[in-house]
């Protein structure tokens, strides 16, 4: 493993530009959809539900839909969005043939991914302020654990596309993996509700710890009992980072 | 002085070794045209020089900096100019220039300047918010040349640099890259255009399965392998076996293509007597002795 560089920014900046231009194309995603989420399940079905862990159904899934949409953002840039700039527009190509190396453009995708996940996270945070859920000042420090969410995110994410034959394989990482957490991780009950064996594992998925903070932080109960689940976000950071770093130097570089 | 210099430069995928023990010395502000069939290894050697894939064996030297170790020096010196389009589609064609020159953190205003006397160069200034899509394929291969010189590179790294230009652009490209090279910025440039590398180059390799057969000006190359002129004797198939076996009795060099005897370094004495006539003998014709008619892929 080598290490990346300032330069990095760089690429971020590049990723900056293009979306400011067509931020509007992927406004549907984080701001129509949690919306539509937020009205279907949280006021629709949350009528016939009764308090969740003593709160409004709508109140227990928001900070939910804040984590896993700042995930869908950050997965989505760095599968869908990093495979047509490598693949499709050899963008990679275009860099690698300036004093930019494989490592910077690498952390370069990871932080703009992360940066996505931040943006996401205020607009859905802004959704919920607008339906007068958010109570607790700790809120406000939400967006900054996005960053962190999306660093993690977005390292899975590229290092699966840094072996992704085909745009079409990531299909199968959002069916078999981003999907099931969406659904299996906190976000729409609480997993106390599984049995045992079942609550245990889903403590793998990374989205369950995601989950579990961004809900504290949201109703204002952050506390050392959450250090477990920011030891397991900082781990997956920490190692799917350094593991893409090597894989995609290997890919790009052949 | 030597500007680019390789030794053992070695390149192996799998079962295949694309490049083979390449040693080149590339003079300072010379135009060098690395020539050669598909699947050569060019495109690996470039993509070595350029610091975008590893050697498996050998060293490179740019500028007097060994490229292993100090890569980001050495590509800061280096414009690359792609065979394949890879500007940016969601961007126009100034701000393609000024996001490629904060890769070379090359301030915004100078950019911006630099951007503007490039597009000039290659008479593009009028497209500036142009998406690049919007471009034409002879606007969008300038544009890549001129944004090869945003960052004012001592050498220059052309892949096919006219490759599907209209004869009017062909021509254009041409013009610039001589006078790029009267002002002395080297280039390094693989083409299949023999046309263009006898017109452009001082020096050329003639690269074959990975290795390099032969490095010369374009007339030496030629005297050397095919002489300066080429007989062809065009012959009625009753007529071939009797002709052909003239020139074996003479030992003359010579190849048969389609209906057409070319005799490769001859004078007129040992010709006495043949039909045919003479014409001035190309780098094709070298470059179809050396690797061969048969396609290589």
């Amino acid at each position: 493993m080598r290490p990346f560089s300032w330069r990095f920014i760089r690429v971020w900046q590049r990723n900056s530009d293009v979306f400011l231009r067509l931020w509007h194309t992927e406004a549907p995603a984080f701001i129509a959809e949690p919306l539509i989420l937020l009205l279907a399940m949280g006021l629709g079905l949350g009528g016939y539900i009764g308090a969740v862990d003593g709160q409004r159904y709508i109140e227990f899934i928001a900070p939910g839909i804040i984590a896993a949409y700042a995930m869908f953002s950050a997965s989505s840039e760095c599968t869908y969005s990093s495979f047509v700039r490598m693949e499709f527009q050899n963008t990679f190509d275009a860099i690698l043939a300036t004093p930019l190396n494989v490592e910077d453009i690498i952390a370069g995708e990871i932080f703009w991914g992360a940066t996505r996940s931040v943006m996401t996270s205020v607009a859905v945070l802004t959704i919920t302020a607008a339906f007068q859920l958010v109570h607790s000042p700790w809120v406000l420090l939400i967006p900054p654990f996005a960053l962190l969410e999306g660093l993690m995110f977005s390292s899975i994410a590229l290092f699966f596309t840094s072996f992704a034959p085909s745009i079409n394989s990531f299909n199968y990482y959002f069916t078999l993996f981003i999907s099931p957490m969406f659904f299996l991780s906190g976000v729409f009950f609480p997993l106390s509700t599984f049995p045992e064996l079942l609550q245990k594992l889903s403590w793998i998925a990374p989205l369950t710890p995601v989950a579990q903070i961004t809900r504290a932080l949201f109703q204002g109960e952050f506390g050392p009992k959450l250090l477990p689940a920011l030891g397991i976000i900082i781990g997956y950071t920490v190692i799917f980072f350094a593991i893409s770093l090597v894989t995609m130097r290997r890919r790009l570089t052949r | 002085m030597v500007i680019i210099k390789t030794e053992n430069l070695t390149r192996k995928f799998k079962e295949l070794t694309a490049v083979d023990s390449v040693g080149l010395e590339i003079a300072e502000g010379e135009c060098f045209g690395l020539l050669g069939p598909n699947g050569a290894g060019k495109t690996s050697l470039i993509r070595m020089i350029t610091a975008i894939s590893p050697p498996n064996g050998g060293s490179i030297w740019v500028a007097g900096k060994d490229l292993a170790k100090h890569p980001r020096e050495v590509k800061a010196m280096l414009g690359v100019v792609p065979q394949i389009d890879n500007l940016d589609p969601d961007l126009n064609v100034m701000q393609n220039l000024l996001t490629f020159s904060r890769y070379f953190n090359i301030p915004r205003p100078e950019a911006y300047r630099r951007s503007l006397e490039v597009l000039r160069l290659f008479q593009l200034e009028d497209k500036q918010r142009s998406r690049t899509r919007e471009l034409s394929g002879g606007m969008k291969r300038r544009l890549l040349i001129a944004r090869g010189l945003l960052n004012t590179p001592k050498i220059l790294i052309l892949d096919e640099p006219s490759i599907g230009l209209d004869p009017q652009s062909k021509h254009m490209v041409w013009q610039k890259l001589r006078e790029l090279r009267s002002q002395g910025v080297t280039q390094l440039m693989c083409t299949q255009n023999m046309e263009e590398a006898a017109l452009l180059c001082d020096r050329v390799a003639i690269m074959h399965l990975g290795k390099i057969l032969v490095v010369d000006t374009p007339e030496g190359v030629i005297a050397r392998y095919v002489g300066s002129r080429i007989w062809e004797i065009e012959v009625e198939p009753s007529e071939r076996d009797e002709v052909i076996e003239v020139l074996r009795r003479r030992h003359l060099e010579f190849e048969e293509v389609v209906n057409t005897i070319q005799v490769f370094n001859y004078d007129s004495q040992g010709l006495g007597g043949l039909p045919g006539r003479p014409r001035k003998a190309t780098l094709e014709d070298v470059f179809f002795k050396l690797t061969g008619r048969s396609l290589v892929e």
